[in-house]
């Protein structure tokens, strides 16, 4: 079997504090394929957009990866010096984040944004870049494309700039696209437009797309596979079918029925009690253990691994006890 | 007769968005002005629950803060209880209504003053309206509203940023309550927070209102959210309602265009294979709205009429649509 398009193994990242060593990702491993969406999805704090920064390399100091490697086509990548990751960065991963006006230089054109991320990486003219420029925005939907390449940011709409955005992920033709919560800032009408916009070109590119988000909806109609994040660790992973329609985990499960849904009224929603802990005071054992309804001893004391639970994997003891239910 | 708490009637609100008096002068440019809230008029009946939806810019957070008079209608008139908020003038006479409608904002953590401790942000709509006779009496009612929202006497010596978001909506609530109203303003009370928090806020905002008999005009640009909440719903767009129904029949049976295409743009978390349909475009720039309708630029059933003529409210089955094409006759029936 040949590598897979990104492998994440073991990953852990740490962010030093004056109280000590605090653990924001925690063993955390999964693959994505050649054209796989892989959604991760969990709730403020779970370490998504961590693990995602740290798989462009681009990890905020404090915080340092303490464990694990991050392997790209084969190749590791997250002990590379910075010069080669940031040749790799745009090149070979793409990247969307959440807010598209401060991912773009207020005082550049975005043809000339778009020309240069291009020519940083492909061996283009001047001339051939700025055509293929005119290309990408006329793909990701800028209507009057031609007269809007001199235009700045600032002239476009939120929408319009995330789609800005998407032309530069897309520029260097990458493989894989990391999208940190590319629609969050964005109206619903437009959200569906931009949700609709990428499928469409990573099916038609053959790019995959590890897309973090905290909207469950959006990675139903996304994913292929998602991974579901708490307390920095993964604690489901699988089809989104699956995880969706019969998550294992009980906190997936939670999860799920916490979204409100139009056609199935209820008097009240499912609610999980409490909060995600914080960092500094992550429970012994399963870090869900407090708030689960179907804790029992062994949660309390070990941590639990991914364990194979039906078609997904989910890192609960019920799954090894085989009383879920 | 039914009950009716607020009553709002042609209201509408404009602002001065023009350049500077000097600019004009010299480039010859005229006064603009923003018409964030046009002639909207409906009702709220006591012990419901009115939601207000629209994506950003279409003026349900100008709505709400007319409602709880932050903001001056420049027309039409807002009634609670059947007191005309026009006639009162002076503080005096307007702390009466205010004690009786309080609001929720969106950001908890820009809402409550980072330097008073919980028990005194909680007081405070106690100590503004001299409610209660003495600091024993304040002590042992902030204690109540804290166990109200679940949340302990003892979190009243904290300071706020001790608290997470959901937390700290939960201190809001408190202090809404605190004055013991009766109609609560909610702008987008659970957007800043994560699902699973959303879900003990409704959940929480749902027992209050059984138990308090409370009245609530929830804001929120999530559908899912709306429907959970809602009995009646209001749809908006730049500046105007274009439909008006109660929630069954809205999620149900939508009549307008725009409606029918914001619920073709919820995420489908059933995977039911449905195929999403995006609105094309987006919200025109408010200072300069389009002739007609202003829907009909998006609007995949625009005729000419639509693009000159406004359309009102109109009922249409139990619904009031504001869309000729409603009234033509001319819609499919919705396939949702």
């Amino acid at each position: 079997m040949t590598a897979p398009l990104l492998e994440v193994s073991h990953l852990s990242i740490a962010l030093p504090t004056r109280r000590g060593l605090l653990t924001a990702v925690d063993d955390v491993s999964f693959e994505i394929g050649a054209g796989e969406v892989l959604g991760v999805v969990g709730e403020s704090g779970a370490g998504k957009s961590i693990t995602a920064a740290a798989i462009i390399g681009l990890l905020e100091p404090p915080l340092r990866q303490s464990g694990g490697e991050i392997r790209l086509e084969g190749e590791r990548i997250d002990n590379l010096p910075f010069e080669a990751l940031r040749r790799i960065r745009g090149k070979r991963i793409g990247a969307i984040f959440q807010d598209p006006l401060t991912s773009l230089n207020p005082l550049y054109t975005i043809g000339r944004q778009l020309t240069e991320t291009i020519r940083t990486h492909l061996p283009l003219s001047e001339r051939a870049a700025a055509a293929r420029a005119l290309e990408l925005l006329q793909e990701v939907g800028i209507p009057a494309a031609r007269e809007r390449i001199s235009a700045y940011p600032h002239h476009f709409s939120g929408g319009m700039r995330q789609r800005v955005v998407i032309a530069l992920a897309l520029a260097a033709n990458p493989r894989l696209i990391i999208a940190d919560e590319p629609t969050t800032a964005l109206d619903v009408s437009t959200q569906a437009q931009i949700i609709s916009l990428l499928k469409r070109l990573c099916r038609d590119h053959g790019t995959a797309v590890m897309l973090v988000t905290h909207d469950m909806g959006v990675i139903a109609e996304t994913a292929d596979r998602v991974a579901v994040m708490y307390a920095g660790r993964v604690v489901e992973i699988g089809p989104v079918r699956d995880v969706v329609k019969a998550p294992q985990h009980p906190y997936t499960i939670g999860l799920m029925g916490s979204i409100p849904a139009i056609g199935h009224q209820l008097e009240r929603l499912r609610q999980i009690d409490g909060a995600m802990p914080r960092l500094d005071a992550i429970p012994e054992g399963c870090a869900f253990n407090p708030r689960c309804p179907q804790v029992f001893g062994r949660c309390r004391t070990d941590r639990p691994d991914l364990l194979p639970a039906g078609v997904t994997r989910a890192a609960c003891w019920l799954q090894e006890k085989g009383r879920h239910g | 007769m039914a009950d009716t708490l607020l009553e709002i009637d042609d209201l509408g609100i404009s602002f001065d968005v023009s350049a500077p008096w000097l600019t004009r002068l010299l480039t010859g440019a005229g006064k603009l002005s923003l018409k964030a809230v046009d002639g909207i008029s409906f009702s709220i009946e006591r012990g419901q629950t009115f939601a207000l939806v629209g994506e950003s810019g279409c003026g349900k957070s100008t709505l709400a803060r007319l409602v709880v008079g932050l903001y001056r209608p420049s027309a039409g008139r807002i009634a609670i209880d059947g007191i005309d908020l026009a006639g009162l003038k002076t503080r005096a006479q307007l702390a009466p209504v205010r004690r009786r409608v309080q609001m929720i904002f969106q950001d908890p953590y820009a809402s409550l003053n980072p330097r008073w401790r919980v028990r005194d942000i909680v007081a405070e709509p106690i100590r503004t309206h001299r409610l209660l006779p003495n600091e024993g009496a304040i002590r042992a009612r902030v204690d109540e509203l804290l166990r109200q929202v679940s949340l302990t006497p003892a979190d009243g010596d904290k300071f706020p940023h001790a608290f997470s978001g959901g937390q700290r909506q939960r201190i809001s609530i408190a202090r809404a309550l605190a004055s013991e109203p009766e109609f609560l303003v909610l702008d987008e009370p659970t957007s800043a927070l994560d699902v699973s928090v959303q879900a003990q806020i409704l959940n929480l905002m749902k027992d209050l209102q059984r138990r308090l008999g409370l009245t609530y005009l929830f804001i929120s640009h999530n559908l899912a959210v709306i429907c959970h909440v809602s009995d009646r719903v209001g749809v908006m767009y730049l500046g105007r309602l274009v439909e008006l129904a109660e929630t069954a029949e809205l999620f149900g049976r939508p009549r307008h265009p725009y409606t029918r295409l914001l619920l073709d743009t919820v995420p489908d978390i059933d995977m039911t294979g449905r195929a999403r349909q995006p609105i094309i475009g987006e919200v025109p720039n408010p200072i300069d709205p389009p002739p007609g309708c202003a829907f009909h630029p998006r609007c995949p059933f625009a005729n000419d009429r639509c693009r000159s003529e406004r359309p009102e409210l109109k009922p249409d089955g139990g619904s009031l649509a504001a869309c000729h094409a409603v009234e033509e006759r001319r819609l499919p029936d919705y396939a949702g």
